[in-house]
C-alpha cells in the first residue's frame, strides 16, 4: 500500500481523457464500460464521453435496470452482465482448419494475433476472476497460448467501487470492493459533486509510465483519505453475502438434500448464469466442414453445464435432470472448484441473481443447503 | 498487468489441441459394430503411452472423441485403438479404410498403476469393450510375468460374438501363467462357456486379497458391482482401480466435460482407485 501511497495522483475528466490517448498511442486496444440495450457493456472506447456518465444500476434477483444517477460520476454502477472473459477468452475461437484433399491432410492452426487490451474500468471482483482464469487456462500441463498472449499483454486500469450493487457480495467472498493487486493503474473516484476527479494509484512500472504522461497532481492526505473513505463505504453496503459457514464442506456432502429439488422446480437450466459469470469457462470443441466435406474447422465455443448435451455419453445424458445439472454448477463452483484449480470459482459478483430470469439467489440457496442438511 | 509469476511464459508451448495427421494402416472387426484400428504415423515418433491413457482421435469434418490405446505400450510406434460405432465420430472412425486420414492427440489421462503391481496378484475384471483399455495392461504384465503374482483376467460380454480380440484370449488361454474366465450375458450354441454377469467369477477367481491390485474396465455399473464384490472378500478399495467414462472435449482439463464430483476425469483419471470413487458412484445423476 504504502508504494501506492507513494504515487497517488489526482486526475480529472481530461486526465482520463489523456489515459486514453496514451494508451491508443501505445497500440492498445482500449475497452471500457459503455451503455448499450439499457445495461452497462465493455465495448471499445476512445473518448470519456462513452464512460456511462451519470448512470447507476438497481439490481435484485432477476432483476437490472440503469437509471439516471443522482450524481454525475463515471463509475457509479456495479458490474452489468458483461465480463472481461469475453475479450480475454472470446466465446467463439478458431482452434485450426484443415484442407482435405487426395486423401491427405493440411492442418493450419495460424494463431489469432490481436492488439494488445487495455482494460478499463475493472473492478477488484472481476480483478479476482481474472486470477481465476489464470489458474484454469496456464495453471495446466497444458496451457493456452491464445489466453496467454492477451493476458501477458493486456493493460489494466482498475476501478475501486464507489457503489454496492444490490446483488453484490465481494466482502463475504474476500475478493473487493478494495482493488489490491492484479492491476496497472488503479482509479477511484472522489466525490459526487461537480467535475469528477480521480484519485490514481499504480501498482506496476508499465503503469507508472503511462502515469507520468497524464496531466495530474500529487495527491492530498484529506483525497487518500477520501478514497479510502469510498471503498470503506461500498463494502459497508453491499447488497447481500455469503453465509458465514463452511460451505465448501457442507456442499460437498450434501447432494442429496432436499433444497436441489425446490431447485430444479424453479431453474430454467437457461445457462444465463453460466454465460454471465465471469470464470465458468467450460467449451464445446466443434468441428464443421463446407459442404464438399474438404475445409473443416474446429472451432471451441463457450458452453454450459445446464445443457442436457453437455454430458452426453453414448446412451443419453449424465445429468438429465435440471436437479442434478444445477447442482453441478453450484457445487463446482464453490466446493470442487477449489481441489480443481487451488481457489474458489465465485468471486462475489453477483451476476448470477441478477440474470437469472427467475431470480435465484445463490447466497440464498447456498445458506438453505447448509442449514438444513440431512444425514 | 500480466498475469502472476507462477504462471510463466513458456517459450516452446505445444498446441496441445492440435491433433496430429495419421493414416489408418490396417483395420480389423473384432465384433459387430467394433474394429480395431492400427494407425501408420508416417515416420513421426510418437509419444510414448501408459496402458489405460487415451487419445482424441478426430474423424476430419465429423468431430474428436476419446478412445483408449489398446496396443502395447511397449510399442508406441504401433498406435492401436479398439472403437464402438456408436455415435457420429465412432462410425466415421470404424469406417475408415486403409490410407484414409485421422486426427490423433494425446496421450492423455492417467492409466493403470501397474508399478504397484510388482509382487501382487493382479485381477483384471473387464465388461465389453472394457477389455479394449485393460490390454495395454496385460501385455506389460505378461511382458514382465516373473515380476507379479497371480494374474487373472475375468471377461464379461453380451453374448459369444462379442467377444473381442478372440484369437489373443485363445492364446492367453493356453497360458499356464494366466487365469482367463470368460462369460457371456446371453448364451447361443455352441457357447460352452461360463452363462452370467463377470462378477459371479469373482467367487471363483484364486487371489489373495490382501495382496491383490485389482483393474476394472467396463460398463460403470459393472464396474460398481465388481468393486464391490472385491471389497466384500477383502480387497482394500485404495487396490481398485476403475477407468471411468464421461463426455470429454479437450483432453487436457479445462473444457469441464469430463467431471465427476471434483474430479476432472480427462486430467485426474480416467483410472482412480475406487477408495475415491465409492461415495460418488453412489450419487445419482453426479
Amino acid at each position: 500500500m504504502s508504494r501506492q501511497t507513494q504515487c497517488a495522483h489526482v486526475i480529472d475528466l481530461e486526465g482520463l481523457q489523456q489515459l486514453l490517448d496514451a494508451l491508443r498511442e501505445r497500440g492498445y486496444r482500449t475497452l471500457g464500460p459503455t451503455v448499450r440495450d439499457g445495461a452497462i457493456a465493455y465495448e471499445d472506447i476512445a473518448s470519456v464521453e462513452e464512460l456511462p456518465r451519470g448512470w447507476t444500476d438497481e439490481q435484485s434477483p432477476g432483476a437490472y435496470r440503469l437509471r439516471p444517477s443522482d450524481t454525475d460520476t463515471v463509475f457509479g454502477f456495479a458490474v452489468g452482465p458483461q465480463s472481461w472473459k469475453r475479450p480475454l477468452f472470446p466465446s467463439h475461437q478458431i482452434l485450426w482448419r484443415a484442407g482435405v484433399a487426395g486423401g491427405k491432410v493440411q492442418l493450419d492452426s495460424e494463431p489469432h494475433i490481436d492488439a494488445p487490451l487495455a482494460l478499463i474500468g475493472v473492478r477488484a471482483c472481476e480483478l479476482s476472476a481474472l486470477a481465476i482464469q489464470d489458474r484454469v487456462w496456464l495453471g495446466g500441463a497444458a496451457p493456452d497460448a491464445e489466453y496467454r498472449a492477451r493476458r501477458a499483454d493486456a493493460f489494466i486500469v482498475a476501478v475501486n467501487c464507489a457503489h454496492a450493487g444490490g446483488n453484490c457480495f465481494c466482502v463475504s467472498m474476500h475478493t473487493g470492493p478494495e482493488v489490491t493487486s492484479g492491476y496497472d493503474l488503479a482509479l477511484t473516484e472522489l466525490g459526487t459533486e461537480g467535475e469528477p476527479t480521480f484519485l490514481v494509484t499504480c501498482a506496476t512500472e508499465a503503469g507508472a509510465a503511462v502515469l507520468e504522461t497524464l496531466t495530474r497532481r500529487a495527491a492530498r492526505d484529506d483525497e487518500i483519505a477520501a478514497a479510502q473513505a469510498v471503498v470503506a463505504h461500498t463494502a459497508a453496503s453491499m447488497g447481500r453475502a455469503m453465509p458465514e459457514t463452511d460451505w465448501v464442506s457442507r456442499l460437498l456432502v450434501s447432494p442429496e438434500h432436499p433444497r436441489w429439488n425446490a431447485l430444479a422446480d424453479r431453474c430454467l437450466a437457461c445457462g444465463n448464469c453460466t454465460m454471465v459469470c465471469p470464470t465458468c469457462f467450460c467449451t464445446n470443441l466443434e468441428d464443421t466442414s463446407d459442404l464438399s466435406g474438404l475445409q473443416v474447422t474446429r472451432t471451441r465455443r463457450w458452453d454450459s453445464c445446464f445443457s442436457v448435451d453437455f454430458a452426453y455419453v453414448h446412451g443419453g445424458s449424465v445429468r438429465p435432470s435440471i436437479r442434478a445439472r444445477y447442482r453441478q454448477w453450484i457445487t463446482h463452483k464453490l466446493a470442487t472448484w477449489p481441489q480443481q484449480f487451488g481457489t474458489s470459482g465465485c468471486v462475489g459478483c453477483g451476476r448470477c441473481i441478477s440474470w437469472c430470469p427467475v431470480g435465484i439467489d445463490l447466497t440464498e440457496e447456498v445458506a438453505a443447503l447448509c442449514a438444513e442438511t440431512p444425514d | 498487468m500480466a498475469p502472476a509469476a507462477e504462471f510463466p511464459v513458456s517459450q516452446t508451448a505445444p498446441e496441445p489441441l492440435l491433433p496430429r495427421v495419421v493414416c489408418v494402416h490396417r483395420r480389423r472387426r473384432d465384433a459387430p459394430r467394433v474394429w480395431t484400428l492400427e494407425l501408420q504415423t508416417a515416420g513421426e515418433p510418437q509419444p510414448p503411452f501408459a496402458a489405460g491413457q487415451f487419445n482424441m482421435l478426430t474423424a476430419f469434418g465429423v468431430g474428436e472423441v476419446p478412445i483408449s490405446f489398446s496396443g502395447d505400450p511397449a510399442a508406441p510406434q504401433r498406435l492401436v485403438h479398439t472403437v464402438r460405432a456408436v455415435g457420429a465420430v465412432s462410425e466415421a472412425l470404424v469406417r475408415l479404410e486403409a490410407g484414409a486420414p485421422l486426427g490423433v492427440r494425446g496421450p492423455y489421462g492417467k492409466g493403470w498403476p501397474l508399478e504397484a503391481a510388482d509382487g501382487r496378484d493382479v485381477l483384471l475384471v473387464a465388461g465389453g469393450l472394457g477389455l479394449a483399455p485393460l490390454r495395454p495392461a496385460l501385455y506389460q504384465l505378461l511382458a514382465q510375468r516373473e515380476r507379479h503374482g497371480r494374474i487373472t483376467l475375468l471377461y464379461g460380454t453380451r453374448s459369444p460374438r462379442d467377444i473381442l480380440f478372440r484369437r489373443e484370449l485363445a492364446a492367453w488361454g493356453t497360458r499356464g501363467d494366466l487365469a482367463l474366465e470368460v462369460t457371456v450375458d446371453h448364451a447361443t450354441t455352441p457357447w460352452q462357456g461360463h452363462v452370467g454377469v463377470v462378477t459371479a467369477l469373482i467367487a471363483h477367481a484364486r487371489f489373495d486379497p490382501q495382496r491383490t491390485l485389482a483393474l476394472l474396465c467396463g460398463p460403470e455399473i459393472m464396474m460398481r458391482f465388481t468393486a464391490e464384490a472385491l471389497c466384500a472378500a477383502g480387497v482394500a478399495p485404495e487396490a481398485i482401480h476403475l477407468s471411468m467414462e464421461r463426455s470429454m472435449k479437450c483432453g487436457v482439463g479445462t473444457c469441464g466435460h469430463c467431471q465427476f464430483g471434483g474430479f476432472l476425469l480427462c486430467r485426474d483419471g480416467p483410472v482412480l482407485p475406487y477408495a475415491l470413487l465409492r461415495a460418488p458412484l453412489r450419487v445419482r445423476e453426479l
